[in-house]
């Protein structure tokens, strides 16, 4: 069932975003797309995916979309809130997370990324969040996907202004080993790039009706690389979109 | 049978009173409340009091610590994260690192689990702790304290392995916020309890403000509940509301609207200097602070009630 309806960025992002989610696996999510993507898969293709967010909470049953990782409501009527040190050092460095979802301001290549600093850490032009957990996701869930609403080459570049968050290629450059095999998909307005692990660069797998593979190579920063399998992605159906907008978020709290 | 002691004290202090007695311009403090139960209260009053020059230790440094910047109290900020949550930007800080600001705050990065770390080594009292993050990072590169030391064992391939490490964190005081204590500071905490039990056993002094102070009766039925013990604690303060514009489980919700507000209020300079001049200088304590909050607000964050089971420690016969 494809669906005549218009659809926003953010909806065909999420929808994307969560028809790659395997049944069964650990997630790990921020809140956000992320949020959006983990219950759409919940309700549709991945019933029994498990989500745990960062503020400790594992099991959570909300009575409504939560607004942080922390909002009370993913706290009441949960299965477990576990300690920050817990989490941190027994989940994610335990190596208990199947998926990490993160955002960033830059990334390249190789998908390590950047939400640290815009120019020199010293003097930044533009000073951001930093790693938060996002350091440790990257590091130790054995994936992680990466959802960037704009695709500019601002965005995708060649050189990192700063690298907060390492993939695998970067580690091993270092002479570390590594624990997992860093991002393997990154979501955009145009489509979807992949790679499999060390030593792989992200390349064009799918594009949005509508878009060229042209079109995402001059907004990449890097040369990028086109799958010659390159696929174009089915539109949301009507269905993801009713259960996107009417059940999982109703009230337009991350959908505005 | 009673075995506690006749000349046993009571720890419970006034905010004023404990913030002057264990913070000092120059300390070392950390504040710690993972988006839930941030000592807010306990901020505002260090700002009241007008100490300078802190080395402010903060995962999470959000719309608190912007506060205390643009009033002076904070030289140094050591923290993994600098954000309003989802909720915008913190003028403040942003003006204090960025290249077009005064560049005046000395600026520590961490990951979150380094910070974890740190307070584990701090609370253990150990050299260093050991942490499988950092390889490939820049992290390293712009905070020395970050280090690599080749592991005594060999690694799961049986090689010489190297692993990164931070060093402890030992506070002059950590402040925290709990939902409440009895009079001894016996600290009873639910929902997410973050890192507040580690980072109040990595200091030398702690101060923990809660909602309310319970009989002892009520802490003795659920000891599992207490997250940290009185030996540990030098003053429980009560403050209700004094975690907002965070939320305390149970006892009222997070101030969305607050924290969407702070993004264009720590943007104007003069906007954030009357916010302070209102809320914080314009209020002798906390509980003035909650006058001005109205009754319409407090009703506006308050939350149904949910409560748990209560579960059967047993008592022998």
């Amino acid at each position: 069932m494809t669906t005549t309806q218009s659809y926003s960025v953010d909806e065909l992002i999420t929808i994307t975003a969560a028809r790659e989610l395997v049944d069964n696996s650990v997630v790990f999510a921020g809140i956000g797309l992320p949020t959006l993507a983990v219950s759409l898969a919940q309700n549709t293709t991945a019933t029994n995916l498990e989500v745990i967010y960062e503020s400790g909470v594992c099991g959570a049953h909300p009575s409504e979309l939560p607004s942080t990782i922390a909002d009370a409501v993913l706290i009441t009527d949960s299965e477990a809130v576990l300690t920050i040190s817990a989490l941190f050092g027994y989940v994610l460095q335990g190596g208990r997370i199947d998926v990490g979802f993160l955002g960033a301001a830059q990334i390249d290549k190789h998908g390590n990324l950047n939400s640290s600093v815009i120019g020199d850490w010293d003097a930044p032009a533009k000073r951001l969040p930093g790693s938060g957990g996002a350091h440790e996701v990257l590091a130790n869930a054995n994936e992680t996907f990466v959802i960037m609403r704009r695709h500019t080459a601002r965005a995708f570049v060649k050189e990192l202004d700063f690298c907060t968050s390492a993939g695998p290629d970067r580690v091993i450059a270092e002479g570390g080993t590594p624990r997992s095999r860093g991002v393997t998909k990154v979501f955009t307005e145009y489509g979807v790039m992949s790679r499999a692990g060390a030593g792989e660069e992200l390349t064009l797998t799918a594009i949005h009706r509508g878009i060229t593979a042209e079109d995402v190579v001059a907004a990449t920063g890097w040369e990028l690389q086109v799958s010659p399998e390159l696929t174009v992605i089915a539109p949301p159906t009507e269905a993801e979109l009713a259960l996107l907008r009417d059940e999982i978020d109703p009230s337009g709290v991350y959908l505005r | 049978m009673s075995t506690l002691a006749a000349n046993r004290k009571p720890k419970v202090m006034g905010l004023r009173d404990a913030i002057s007695t264990y913070v000092h311009s120059g300390d070392t403090v950390s504040l710690e409340g993972f988006t839930h139960a941030i000592p807010t209260a306990a901020g505002h009053e260090i700002i009241r009091q007008g100490i300078t020059d802190l080395t402010l230790v903060r995962m999470t440094a959000d719309i608190v610590v912007d506060q205390m910047l643009a009033a002076n109290c904070i030289s140094t900020l050591v923290s993994s994260f600098v954000g309003n949550s989802s909720a915008g930007s913190l003028g403040e800080i942003r003006r204090r690192i960025e290249a077009s600001g005064p560049q005046n705050l000395n600026y520590v990065e961490y990951s979150h689990y380094g910070m974890v770390c740190r307070y584990l080594a701090g609370a253990q009292k150990l050299p260093f702790y050991p942490l499988r993050s950092y390889f490939g990072s820049d992290l390293p590169k712009v905070n020395p304290e970050i280090r690599k030391v080749l592991s005594p064992y060999p690694g799961p391939d049986g090689k010489p392995e190297e692993i990164y490490v931070v060093p402890p964190i030992n506070p002059d005081v950590a402040i925290v916020h709990a939902q409440r204590a009895d009079q001894w500071g016996n600290v009873q905490m639910w929902g997410l309890t973050g890192i507040q039990a580690e980072a109040v056993f990595s200091a030398k002094h702690a101060i923990v403000t809660v909602e309310e102070i319970v009989p002892d009766d009520v802490v003795r039925s659920d000891p599992n509940r207490t997250i940290i013990p009185s030996h540990a604690v030098s003053a429980v303060v009560p403050v209700p509301f004094g975690a907002h514009p965070s939320f305390i489980q149970g006892y009222y919700d997070r101030d969305n609207d607050f924290y969407r507000s702070w993004s264009a209020i720590s943007a104007d300079e003069a906007l954030l200097a009357e916010w302070l001049a209102t809320w914080v200088h314009g209020t002798t304590d906390h509980s003035e602070y909650v006058e001005l909050m109205g009754a319409a607000e407090r009703e506006r964050l308050s939350v149904a009630p949910a409560m748990s089971q209560p579960v059967n420690y047993g008592r022998r016969r």
